[in-house]
């Protein structure tokens, strides 16, 4: 379990659902259990791209994103789990004149499904397909960045995800498309790169890959790097010393870790540590991150009641 | 794995076909343009800076029986018997009428060109310069007065430049090609205009030739709009080539007049020196005043501080003078105090709805900035009025050279005062849009509004309530953003209506009511 979903915009302007790292991983919910967490991030930049350009902006100074969230996931079934995450986000920057902004951003849920497990003496493969989908909770000001907290956008994502492991080893892939809807802002007339008389953004849609490699021993411990790369396909750069704009071209390679500890003395309860690296990007901050979660799985069937000392969050068992 | 495959390749195809979400401007698909009246007296109408309608000569046409008119139909005939699918867009952009399309194409670059320079190494800021085109920082900085000035020159040139097109259509009378020639198909609607010299040509002939005065690194760029015009003219069947060549030579003649008073209106000085800049700063220190200083880092010289000097339209330099209204709060006072107290109470308590009003009117860096936005809600009633393009350009002249001359005063009257703004007077007041780098008092937001809206409820009394209240929001907008005090807005809303009503004397003298 992860509070990944809940990483969202910590990245400048990242939409939540793109850094669901729950499904971008190769674990599962048992049947009927459900988890609960809550988490809290933060990330910040002083520089950023300006298009290619890598700069910092005394009149922003430290650009940061604070986030709290509560997240649930539930085991539809052994095969298919369902994960939904909810964050209050609020922003704030060290110089310059610009109030910060704060509110719940975007609900989001994955469903994912293990369409292949494949168990050998050697090790286990699973692929796992998911789809995901976020919608606004609230009329939020997108088109204020770099201080907006979102970006009004209603998403679906297309993820497929791929979980080899070979004793407490693994690595896992994962691809994700994301189709995101045109917005509505609040003036009705913008420049990309020709002037436009509406009050309607075509986004570009997204798509980003993950690597995962890294420790998992079942039951108490995952420690793991993380390299992420995401794309907009499309949309256009910052102009030397303009402001950022929702359709820009954000794009950002990141490395990180994340380390899960389950812990032994309460049973179902488990906390985890995340932090990342913007390595490269276009017309996004360059952030560092971190978040801390805990969670906590409540056991609805008898039968992963039974099983709860040896299951816990996690069934990538290979039974 | 098969299925595996199988889902990677039913993905890839749903994303191949991802519906294009692209969205359209709200003039695209206009309907032709469709005069109720074609004010064929419009000839005598007052120009702006022409002396007479006829200025500048204007050969009489050939007769629609002569060869030379032959080939004219002739090549208006080849275009129709093959007419491509992007010629028939350019037929129907065009159609919806010049004036309403070149007006936009100036918002565009009015929005380009609106960004601040960034600054040198050694943190002083670089000045664009119309000698050093396609060089970093780009020529213009298109902030609100620049803006204000070329909406107004622009459009002041079209307004001359159709008065005289005008004169000489009804003066050679030459009748449109498709009523020559039953063959021929008018594909932008039929009007009893006489075709000579083409109006169409006119507004592209002058606006291409006052690009070398406002965006000269557009010439090519403007240059290929106005071909694309031109050829969907012919293609349309409204005007030959001898229409079109005879309306642009007389275009570019009248932006000549234009240009050459442009050249020497003081905007050019409009920089100011360093001198200029710390003068500033001891007169207000001699009125016990604390001086405005600048809120970017590294600290940004003021905008175009002497750009009041600025020879106007319709204000000559004493009647700026005489529009400066009273000081604002003494800096030290209790009232200032309070105003500044007010600012941060407003803008830390500001209202979703309020936020939407700040984001609606900002128009701050890479917009077409308020004189823009101004134009763009003319543009919107004006479709639905079926003005003849003359009327258009007039109207637009009218609410530009007003948008200019309040800028003009504006400028007069913050670097008369040179106010702080409201986060100068307690650094804990935070904005909700981009504070503008130019003293407080009065607000441009406030002047620009009451100005065009008094100018277009002249107009269109119809809707003279309507603009007013529009202004009122506007002139709110910058209250609920902490970017101005309310008294910024209270004045310039009165200032602003006292330069609108100049234009609306002109209005009314004109000939055109």
């Amino acid at each position: 379990m992860r509070r990944g979903l809940l990483y969202p915009a910590l990245l400048l302007l990242m939409p939540a659902v793109l850094r669901a790292q729950t499904d971008a991983d190769g674990v599962m919910m048992s049947k009927y259990n459900a988890c609960v967490g809550a988490s809290y991030g933060f990330g910040s930049w002083n520089e950023y791209w300006e298009g290619t350009y890598h700069r910092n902006n005394q009149n922003l100074g430290t650009v940061s994103t604070q986030m709290v969230g509560i997240m649930g996931i539930y085991g539809i079934s052994r095969k298919v789990n369902v994960v939904v995450g909810a964050p209050y986000i609020w922003t704030h920057s060290t110089a310059g004149t610009l109030h910060g902004q704060r509110g719940f951003q975007d609900l989001s849920a994955w469903l994912k499904w293990r369409v292949l497990e494949q168990n050998t003496d050697v090790g286990a493969l699973s692929v796992f397909a998911l789809g995901g989908a976020s919608v606004p909770m609230t009329n939020y000001i997108a088109d204020y960045l770099p201080l907006s907290i979102g970006l009004q956008s209603r998403t679906l994502s297309a993820r497929l995800t791929a979980d080899y492991r070979q004793r407490h080893f693994f690595v896992t892939l994962s691809g994700t498309y994301t189709w995101r809807s045109n917005i509505t802002i609040d003036r009705n007339s913008y420049y990309t790169t020709s002037l436009h008389l509406t009050d309607q953004v075509d986004m570009p849609n997204m798509a980003s890959e993950m690597f995962r490699v890294g420790y998992r021993d079942g039951d108490w411990w995952v420690a793991e790097a993380v390299v992420s790369n995401m794309n907009t396909l499309g949309g256009f750069d910052i102009r030397k010393n303009d402001m950022p704009f929702p359709s820009n071209k954000m794009n950002a390679t990141m490395v990180g870790a994340h380390v899960k500890h389950t812990l032994r003395s309460v049973d179902g309860l488990s906390v985890d540590l995340d932090g990342g690296y913007t390595v490269a990007g276009r017309n996004v901050g360059q952030s560092v991150m971190f978040d801390a979660g805990i969670f906590y799985v409540l056991h609805f069937s008898k039968k992963a009641m039974k099983h709860s000392s040896d299951q816990h969050s996690t069934s990538t068992s290979t039974n | 794995m098969q299925r595996v495959i199988n889902r990677i390749v039913i993905m890839a195809l749903a994303g191949a076909i991802a519906c294009k979400k692209s969205v359209p401007d709200r003039t695209a698909g206009l309907p032709a343009l469709n005069p109720a009246t074609e004010d064929l007296n419009a000839g005598n109408w007052k120009p702006v800076l022409l002396s007479r309608p006829d200025s500048f000569a204007v050969a009489a046409p050939s007769a629609t029986n002569s060869p030379l008119y032959t080939a004219d139909l002739n090549e208006i005939k080849a275009y129709q018997a093959n007419l491509s699918g992007d010629m028939q867009a350019q037929i129907k952009y065009w159609g919806a009428g010049g004036v309403l399309r070149w007006n936009e194409i100036m918002l565009g670059l009015m929005a380009k060109y609106n960004l601040p320079p960034y600054q040198n190494p050694d943190g002083s800021y670089p000045i664009p310069s119309s000698a050093n085109p396609f060089a970093y920082p780009l020529f213009p900085f298109s902030n609100p007065p620049y803006a204000a000035r070329a909406l107004a020159y622009v459009s002041a040139a079209q307004y001359d430049a159709l008065v005289a097109c005008w004169h000489y259509k009804t003066l050679y009378n030459r009748p449109a090609p498709y009523q020559v020639d039953s063959t021929i198909k008018a594909l932008a609607g039929k009007h009893n205009l006489p075709s000579y010299p083409s109006e169409g040509a006119v507004v592209a002939g002058v606006t291409a030739e006052m690009m070398q005065l406002f965006f000269p690194d557009e010439i090519a760029s403007i240059q290929e709009k106005l071909e694309q015009q031109e050829q969907s003219l012919i293609a349309s069947g409204a005007a030959t080539r001898s229409d079109i060549k005879a309306g642009e030579a007389l275009g570019r003649q009248v932006a000549e007049v234009f240009i050459a008073r442009g050249r020497a209106d003081n905007a050019g000085k409009a920089g100011g020196s360093p001198t200029n800049w710390a003068a500033f700063v001891t007169t207000a220190q001699s009125r016990s005043q604390t001086p405005w200083l600048s809120l970017e880092t590294p600290l940004r010289p003021p905008m175009l501080p002497l750009f009041g000097n600025v020879k106007g339209f319709l204000c000559d330099s004493a009647t700026i003078v005489s529009l400066r209204p009273g000081p604002p709060p003494s800096t030290s006072s209790a009232d200032m105090n309070a105003a500044v107290l007010a600012a941060y109470n407003t803008v830390t308590h500001a209202t979703r709805e309020q936020m939407r009003i700040v984001q609606f009117w900002a128009d701050g860096v890479g917009t077409y900035t308020p004189p823009g936005h101004w134009d763009a809600i003319a543009d919107a009633d004006f479709i639905n009025q079926n003005y003849s393009e003359v009327r258009w350009a007039r109207n637009l002249a009218l609410l530009n050279m007003a948008e200019m001359d309040a800028a003009i005063s504006c400028w007069d009257i913050k670097y008369f005062y040179f106010n702080p703004r409201p986060t100068q007077m307690d650094p804990r007041i935070k904005t909700l849009t981009g504070v503008p780098n130019f003293p407080s008092y009065v607000s441009g937001h406030s002047m620009f509004s009451a100005a065009a809206a008094t100018v277009l409820g002249h107009i269109l009394p119809s809707r003279a309530t309507a603009y007013m209240s529009m202004a009122q929001e506007a002139a709110n907008s910058r209250v609920y953003a902490g970017i101005h005090y309310q008294v910024d807005c209270t004045v310039g809303l009165t200032v602003g209506q006292n330069v609108g009503n100049y234009a609306v004397q002109r209005a009314q003298k004109d000939g055109a009511e």
